[in-house]
């Protein structure tokens, strides 16, 4: 058996949280070592995914590195395995979190311990989410992660912090426990939750359309999609910066993992069935939240209404069901993990200073601080999309496979990118240019060299794959070619 | 009598019983002693038990007492959470000084009817061991006589437990005249649908027993007994009384009544929807602790009902792990409750728990994990429990109790959550005692360990459950 390398990038967070957990000290001095632990294991594993990716062989369409274990009493096995799509999921997560980890410096002024093994245990459930193979698992990864994030955002959160943190974690809960219901049915459908058996014995016709629903209740919720979004902008606000950091970058990803991964690959007739709901919730999505972001007082907040949005693109790329779209969606969804993350921080910047989160505090920004004046831009404009970003190339290939469907939805979806344009460029602008608003903001320093550090770390890649998005496409190329294969067989099949 | 070996721990224990009670009585100033003989006692007897191993039934005593897999695994079970619950409570009876030789040896009697009534292949023996726990409960829930609190909980319990006790008698007589038998294997080949007074005798029975699990609507008596009664003995009803009373469950429904499931099983499903939907919303607003976990439990035995109602090895196997689970976590959250003491005073509301983890970050995070658990989220032992439960009734097309029991789930987890909250969101209040007795923290260690690592090896439980064959 060869080394079990996804057991270990899954495991050596965990690891590392124990360390922490079991090193005792009241001192301040260890406090900074209990960061450079966390730090240690972090970049560790960063190194170690790097490392997967690049033994990674793009061309073989199965899953690669499986390690399949007895688990459950032989009728659930610990699965576990890579394949082009999962595998850059890993990598940005992998990314993130060391960067959430140097960001904790000034935002977490309190139980920096515990904060750190949050963080840690979370990557690790994170990781676990986007390498299972067996239905079971991924639902214990998934709704695992709750309790974490529910921690982070309880504990260190704002000061409506505990209504954001129950309204998170009683409504991702809700929307789970019907895909729990789903993932049973399955085992006693099929004999099994093993997600490749399931994909090469198919789901029977006739339960598929009840299964996506209890599927796409729970993604749903977690991408989360116009109705279900209301617990989002909640949860960013409250949360503090490395937690809304995670929960926009990664765990929004989830759900757009899965509906690639389960609802398109297990029920690709329902899928079929329910495109024109998923366009529809994906357009209001995009139009509505769009006019919300415009509306907010609360830069995070208008942040995460355009998180909103830009998972609407995402969804709406996957059910093109085109090669384009879903390669769209799925580079979207990286770009957005670095592009969201990158502004969160920025908001981050901003309030550690003046305390305050409110467009209107600001303003002149540019000439107190203009390295992160130049750096707010370049998130910015990627956030729009502006080519030379990695933004613009998966909004350009979403549409690209929305036109191929539908004219007038792809119209839609891009008076969508317009809005986009508008309501980051008028925050741009209300923050950063104009007269200096307060007088408190004279006295506020750039940036300094870790939070440069950060946001230039995620500049580059968000510049670099906007450029040359190369090794992205050819990682995910064959995978999601051989997803479409198979989607458009199945539909033929029963058609 | 050549298999009189299988019931040498009830001997056993029935003897020590009247050995310690002579040693509490001549000597003096014996408490202590007998706390200990009383632990000693009840090791001995699991060691007993665990030694005698089964694969096949054995009836004994005119087929009136029955050996086999089920109850040879469900006496270890009662055992062995006896001991712990008695050796997580002497640090609370001291204090609260209450500590006297009838305490263990109560313990003891009850613990011995518990055992009588899981081997009972009989309904005049399982009326006797039922009495003899009972009993003993009814004056345990009274044992602090210091307390109003507790002299009401017991004669409430009392009160309201004869009533039931009746109406199960009042079930066994209409059953017995119906079939005439007393015997488990007799009346089920005699027992069929066309004579009502079998139904009849079957609905008694059930209330019965579901008053004994504290299932809804006949639950009415749980929260008030767990709050007044003295928090060590509200951990006993909590733990040990469920898993004699779901065994007995078992056997009545699975041997006498088992040609008759149609009739029962509506029944069932709905105490076990009515117990899961009420335990859920009518814990919310709950200040006391003690009393939220005694809607938490009948909550929970409304789950570990879901797996009865299923009729099937697998539903009665999940039913069976869920118990042992519950029966784990229980133990967790009481053993916290028990350290919640300052200067010599129990603290058991749950604003009380406020800002827990800034002084007892130990005691906050093995709460934290009860907590989850008993809110069924995975990773943690609670979800496999749910899990079980739900395959089995999935598997018999039962949607609707699958989805009832999730949503109630969601619902339950609020409450859970507001405990976490109190403990890790809200301001910390003074330091409570640190000092502890090595029994509570091994037993709060213990179960805390398992119920957070039981995913590294799921199996464990469930392979030892499923050689327990039923049907």
């Amino acid at each position: 058996m060869n080394f079990p390398i996804i057991s270990s990038l899954i495991l050596l967070p965990t690891i590392g949280a124990l360390f922490i957990l079991l090193s005792r000290s009241n001192s301040e001095s260890k406090y900074q070592s209990y960061k450079y632990v966390a730090l240690f294991v972090s970049i560790t594993n960063f190194f170690i995914s790097i490392y997967l990716w690049f033994i990674f062989d793009p061309n073989i369409t199965n899953f690669q590195f499986v390690e399949n274990r007895l688990w459950l009493h032989d009728f659930i096995n610990y699965k576990v395995g890579v394949d082009g799509i999962s595998i850059l999921f890993i990598l940005l997560t992998t990314f993130i979190t060391p960067l959430c980890i140097i960001s904790v410096n000034k935002t977490i002024k309190f139980k920096l311990k515990e904060f750190l093994i949050a963080i840690l245990v979370m990557e690790s459930l994170m990781i676990g989410v986007f390498c299972s193979l067996d239905l079971v698992i991924f639902y214990l990864f998934f709704e695992g992660g709750l309790i974490p994030m529910f921690l982070i955002i309880g504990i260190w959160g704002g000061p409506k912090r505990v209504y954001a943190a129950f309204k998170f974690f009683l409504f991702t809960l809700l929307g789970s426990v019907l895909m729990l219901v789903a993932i049973i049915s399955i085992y006693w459908i099929s004999g099994t939750t093993d997600v490749v058996d399931l994909y090469d014995l198919g789901i029977d016709p006739k339960y598929q359309n009840l299964l996506w629903l209890a599927f796409f209740s729970s993604f749903a919720v977690k991408t989360p999609m116009w109705p279900f979004h209301t617990w989002l902008p909640d949860a960013h606000v409250e949360a503090p910066t490395a937690g809304s950091v995670l929960l926009a970058a990664i765990l929004l990803k989830m759900a757009g993992y899965g509906f690639i991964r389960f609802s398109i690959g297990l029920f690709p007739l329902a899928s079929d069935n329910f495109v024109p709901l998923v366009y529809t919730l994906s357009l209001i999505a995009i139009i509505y939240t769009s006019f919300v972001a415009l509306m907010q007082e609360d830069m995070k907040k208008l942040i995460a209404y355009s998180s909103v949005a830009h998972m609407g693109y995402v969804t709406l790329g996957i059910f093109t069901m085109t090669k384009q779209g879903v390669e769209g969606s799925i580079i979207q969804m990286i770009s957005h993990g670095i592009v969201s993350a990158a502004l969160f921080l920025c908001v981050g910047v901003l309030y550690d200073r003046v305390h305050s989160r409110m467009i209107n505090t600001y303003g002149g920004v540019v000439n107190i601080m203009p390295k992160y004046a130049v750096m707010l831009m370049v998130f910015t404009l990627s956030s729009i999309g502006l080519p030379g970003t990695s933004g613009f190339i998966g909004e350009f290939l979403i549409l690209l496979g929305a036109f191929k469907k539908s004219f007038l939805i792809a119209t839609i979806a891009s008076v969508g990118v317009i809005l986009g344009a508008v309501y980051m460029l008028w925050l741009y602008k209300r923050v950063v240019f104009g007269k200096i608003a307060n007088n408190e903001l004279i006295k506020i320093s750039d940036l300094n060299r870790s939070e440069i550090f950060i946001l230039l770390c995620l500049a580059l890649l968000t510049i670099f794959f906007g450029f040359y998005p190369e090794p992205l496409l050819k990682t995910i190329d064959p995978s999601i070619s051989n997803l479409i294969e198979t989607y458009n067989y199945n539909i033929n099949l029963y058609k | 009598m050549e298999n009189i070996h299988l019931i040498y721990p009830e001997i056993f224990i029935s003897l020590s019983i009247m050995l310690i009670l002579m040693i509490g009585v001549f000597k003096t100033k014996s408490s202590n002693l007998v706390y200990s003989l009383s632990i000693l006692v009840l090791f001995v007897s699991t060691g007993l038990i665990i030694n005698s191993p089964i694969n096949q039934e054995i009836y004994l005593f005119n087929n009136s007492y029955k050996i086999d897999s089920l109850s040879h695994f469900m006496k270890i079970v009662t055992l062995i959470s006896g001991i712990f619950v008695l050796s997580s409570s002497y640090n609370y009876l001291k204090i609260e000084n209450i500590i006297k030789i009838e305490y263990p040896i109560l313990i003891l009697c009850s613990i011995l009817g518990m055992l009588v009534m899981i081997s009972s292949n009989d309904l005049i023996v399982f009326y006797i061991g039922l009495e003899l726990q009972s009993l003993a409960l009814y004056v345990l829930a009274a044992f602090n006589t210091n307390k109003l609190q507790s002299s009401e909980a017991g004669l409430k319990y009392f009160v309201l437990s004869a009533l039931s006790s009746g109406l199960l008698l009042y079930g066994c007589s209409l059953v017995y005249g119906f079939s005439e038998s007393t015997n488990f294997n007799l009346i089920s080949e005699k027992i069929i649908l066309s004579q009502y007074g079998n139904v009849f005798g079957i609905v008694f029975i059930l209330t019965g027993l579901a008053f004994k699990i504290s299932a809804v609507p006949f639950h009415v008596w749980a929260p008030d007994v767990y709050e007044g009664s003295p928090t060590s003995v509200s951990l006993f009803f909590a733990v040990v009384p469920k898993v004699a009373a779901l065994t007995v469950f078992i056997r009545f429904l699975y041997v006498p009544f088992l040609s008759l499931i149609d009739q029962w099983q509506i029944i069932i499903i709905f105490l076990s929807l009515a117990s899961m939907i009420f335990g859920a919303i009518a814990a919310i607003g709950q200040k006391n602790l003690k009393r939220l976990i005694a809607y938490s439990s009948i909550g929970h035995m409304g789950y570990a009902l879901a797996g009865l109602a299923v009729g099937t090895n697998s539903g009665i196997h999940s039913s069976i792990t869920y118990i042992c689970i519950y029966v784990i976590m229980n133990l967790a959250i009481f053993s916290c409750l028990l350290m919640l003491r300052r200067d010599n005073k129990f603290y058991d509301n749950i604003e009380d728990l406020s800002g827990l983890s800034k002084n007892h970050p130990i005691i906050s995070l093995c709460l934290l994990i009860v907590l989850f658990s008993l809110a069924g989220i995975p990773p943690l032992a609670g979800f496999f429990a749910k899990f079980y439960i739900f395959i089995s009734v999935i598997e018999q097309s039962m949607y609707f109790l699958a989805i009832v029991g999730l949503v109630s789930t969601v619902i339950s987890a609020f409450y859970y959550l507001k405990i976490i909250k109190i403990i890790y969101f809200d301001e910390a209040k003074e330091k409570f005692d640190q000092e502890n007795y090595i029994g509570l923290k091994i037993t709060l260690a213990l179960s805390t360990a398992i119920v957070l690592m039981y995913f590294v090896y799921p199996s464990w439980l469930i392979n030892i459950i499923s050689n327990i064959n039923i049907l």
